[in-house]
């Protein structure tokens, strides 16, 4: 794209006009775009989802009967949000430090260093705490009941956690002990298509499972 | 098993960013080159009052990009300053001055570092009109960036034209962002990310306590800040939170997505300027060293070293269940890898080498693959250092596409590879001798010294992720981390197309006997090689007192 007029050079005053000029332009195109961008296009995909998908949409909440719901308050949490469950005859979700437990409104981490002694000191503490809760050997804890997830909200945790779990659940519920186990077995997912992420239970989708069991 | 599935993972990313490579990078180069205006953006052209077709000097398309960039932070910092008077807003407060600055400058270089929590310190409306429209343009200007140095070195003999700004920055937008987010949205929506626009209400759980189900247009947001690098969470926990992410196929989804306009813009580059080969070798380039990172950040996080790994039995504090070791180093790489910096795991909770990687990932300049544009018109600018090292061996004079690398070609790419290391390293240095700064670290030690050594190379390198220990929302620190974030984008911008400019106006030379092929495995090897010998030169001194030493102890 050869041309042919000829260079020439601004000056420092031309140059000051003409960004002043190109900023009111940027600030017109800017307009332009937000309306496109910040505006028509989330309330686009807003609509569309309303439309189709409206309880993923709204959260994934989920009734005490484990019905779909989108109204917050006939549910009692997000399909795909862990909560506080730590009464003994719950399944029990990871640590977390989001604001006290699974705040929601507080979604964090620890952030802790890989060598912090006070985290080093927190996970041996939590390892010795779910053991005797559970009734097992401290080295039988396994690593996700002894960490923080990265949100604070993870919903699952590992089979081998779940599993640990059967014994204590099943006694304070006065359920049968296989029966139990049987329902852990059956909320394992495995890995998507068989090799993306982890093997997992979901912790609420479990405990629901379980209040329609109990005596 | 384990590692089974962790290659697994990562291959078949990258046999979809494969299988993108062509369709989307020749989407890309029409979009860029093509002479027909949509209808939708004529109309638009009217209303902004702009001239499409006019093409501009280096400088009228630097000034444009700047005046549009004044007034995104202009308007970003107002929004900020004023959301507790804006609809949608549910009761959240405004921001301070220093805050708003930091946030303003952060989203609209593209960085998306935040100091502050999303849902509690940002309304809807802000992160809707302020941050999503800032990852969107941004992301377009990165683009806008590497296609007039696209066209520096395809054109020949011009007065130093590369392009008109206001047509790029709209044909990316409108051609290749809106619509691959749209699509990308929805698929997000399938899975459990929330898209609404209600405030948190509060109910009632199944062991009688108390918590807020969320709202917000979390999903529209979500896909523009994967496929722009931009990596700014709706929530705190960024793409670990559950609504943001919720399960391990929109992992791999969001991997994707933000590895995809990185690795495709090599072939919209190489049509540019007319040699698909061209395109290859850099793809190859960028694979390469990607791969690498990925490898090793999976091996760090697998293996587990660390003392709070070794008590809990494996490296899982500040991962997610779903996840696991492999999905977040994969994403971990990828992150840091391409300047997006959104995070599925808490990478201040990494193993040390595992965190070692991933701030080598950004210390690399972030061209591997890099941000939408920047990583390539980054990794070009090596390429250029590749050939004039080659030149100097063989005592000819440098060439690249067919221009002759001299004296003032050489200087601004020089100036441009020096610009990231200083800021970042007399950041660092500024940091840890001001108080205000070393009262923001966590811990004691390397540790420490990686938090603000993370920081300044996330802020430098227009990242965003953060060794979140840091307590980073001080004045002290939001105004440091803004100065960076903003010479750390512009000033190589600037340069860039000055460069731009300079080659569009020289000749083009037809390829001799003595010009080294840059499309040769030969010259991959020797870009890889520049590549890691300009980070190693600058950062080993202060990699070895934090990470290293860390990892050694």
């Amino acid at each position: 794209m050869t041309t042919t007029a000829p260079v020439r050079r601004p000056t420092v005053g031309a140059t000051s006009i003409s960004f002043a000029r190109q900023t009111l332009a940027g600030l017109r195109v800017l307009v332009v775009l937000t309306v496109l961008l910040g505006l028509a296009y989330p309330l686009t995909v807003t609509g569309v989802s309303w439309l189709t998908m409206r309880w993923q949409a709204n959260g994934s909440l989920l009734t005490a009967d484990g019905a779909r719901t989108t109204d917050p308050s006939h549910a009692v949490g997000s399909a795909l949000v862990g909560q506080v469950t730590d009464g003994p005859q719950w399944f029990h979700p990871r640590p977390s430090v989001a604001g006290d437990g699974y705040d929601t409104l507080a979604s964090a981490g620890s952030n802790l260093g890989p060598n912090n002694p006070d985290l080093v000191a927190t996970i041996t503490e939590r390892r010795a705490s779910v053991a005797a809760a559970e009734g097992v050997e401290p080295a039988a804890v396994p690593p996700d009941a002894v960490t923080a997830s990265a949100s604070g909200l993870d919903p699952e945790i590992s089979p081998q956690y779940a599993r640990l779990q059967v014994d204590r659940v099943a006694r304070e519920n006065g359920l049968p002990r296989d029966r139990v186990a049987a329902l852990v077995e059956a909320h394992v997912v495995g890995r998507d298509l068989g090799f993306l992420g982890e093997p997992r239970v979901n912790v609420l989708r479990l405990n629901l499972a379980l209040r329609t069991m109990a005596p | 098993m384990t590692v089974l599935v962790a290659v697994t993972q990562a291959a078949l990313v990258a046999a979809l960013l494969v299988a993108a490579y062509r369709p989307l990078g020749d989407h890309l180069w029409r979009t860029l080159t093509g002479e027909r205006h949509l209808a939708v953006e004529r109309a638009g052209y009217r209303v902004m009052r702009v001239d499409p077709d006019a093409e501009q000097r280096w400088s009228a398309y630097a000034l444009s990009l700047l005046g549009f960039s004044t007034v995104s932070v202009l308007a970003v910092y107002l929004l900020a300053r004023w959301q507790d008077h804006l609809p949608l807003s549910s009761g959240v407060a405004a921001m301070d001055p220093a805050g708003a600055w930091n946030a303003a400058v952060s989203f609209t270089t593209n960085t998306n570092w935040q100091w502050f929590s999303g849902e509690s310190a940002a309304g809807h409306l802000l992160q809707m009109t302020g941050f999503a429209v800032q990852n969107f343009v941004s992301a377009a200007v990165g683009i806008a960036v590497l296609a007039a140095l696209a066209r520096g070195f395809a054109r020949s003999g011009t007065d130093g034209r590369v392009g008109n700004f206001w047509r790029d920055l709209v044909r990316v937008c409108v051609r290749v962002l809106l619509p691959l987010s749209v699509i990308g949205a929805i698929v997000l929506v399938s899975a459990g990310v929330v898209q609404n626009l209600h405030a948190p209400s509060e109910l009632t759980t199944l062991a009688g306590g108390a918590q807020h189900a969320l709202g917000g247009p979390v999903a529209s947001q979500e896909v523009i800040k994967e496929l722009g690098t931009n990596g700014g969470g709706f929530f705190n926990a960024n793409s670990a939170h559950p609504l943001e992410n919720p399960n391990p196929w929109t992992n791999a989804f969001e991997v994707l997505l933000l590895l995809l306009i990185p690795f495709s813009l090599p072939r919209a580059f190489g049509r540019m300027v007319g040699d698909l080969r061209q395109g290859r070798a850099i793809a190859l380039t960028m694979a390469t060293l990607l791969t690498v990172a990925t490898g090793l950040l999976t091996w760090a996080e697998l293996a587990g070293p660390g003392l709070a790994p070794a008590a809990a039995g494996a490296a899982m504090e500040g991962k997610e269940t779903r996840f696991g070791e492999a999905a977040s180093a994969l994403f971990a790489a990828a992150t840091t890898g391409t300047s997006t910096g959104a995070v599925n795991s808490m990478h201040d909770s990494l193993t040390a080498p595992g965190g070692g990687v991933a701030l080598v990932g950004m210390l690399l300049g972030e061209v591997a693959p890099g941000g939408v544009g920047s990583g390539l018109y980054g990794m070009l600018l090596l390429a250029v250092v590749t050939v004039f090292l080659a030149g100097l061996m063989v005592g000819r004079t440098p060439e690249y596409l067919g221009k002759k690398i001299g004296r003032q070609e050489i200087t601004l790419v020089a100036l441009n590879v020096l610009t990231m290391p200083a800021l970042v390293l007399v950041g660092t240095a500024v940091a840890l001798v001001v108080p205000a700064g070393l009262a923001g670290l966590q811990e004691d030690g390397p540790h420490g010294l990686s938090e603000a050594l993370y920081a300044l190379a996330s802020a430098g390198n227009n990242n965003g992720s953060a060794f979140g220990g840091l307590t980073s929302g001080t004045p002290f620190w939001n105004t440091l981390l803004g100065l960076v974030m903003l010479l750390a984008r512009f000033v190589p911008i600037v340069l860039v197309l000055a460069l731009a400019g300079r080659l569009s106006s020289q000749r083009t030379i037809p390829a001799g006997p003595g010009t080294l092929p840059t499309h040769t495995p030969l010259f991959v090897g020797l870009l890889v090689t520049v590549t890691l010998v300009v980070v190693g030169l600058t950062f080993v001194p202060v990699l070895s007192l934090g990470p290293i030493a860390e990892s050694l102890a």
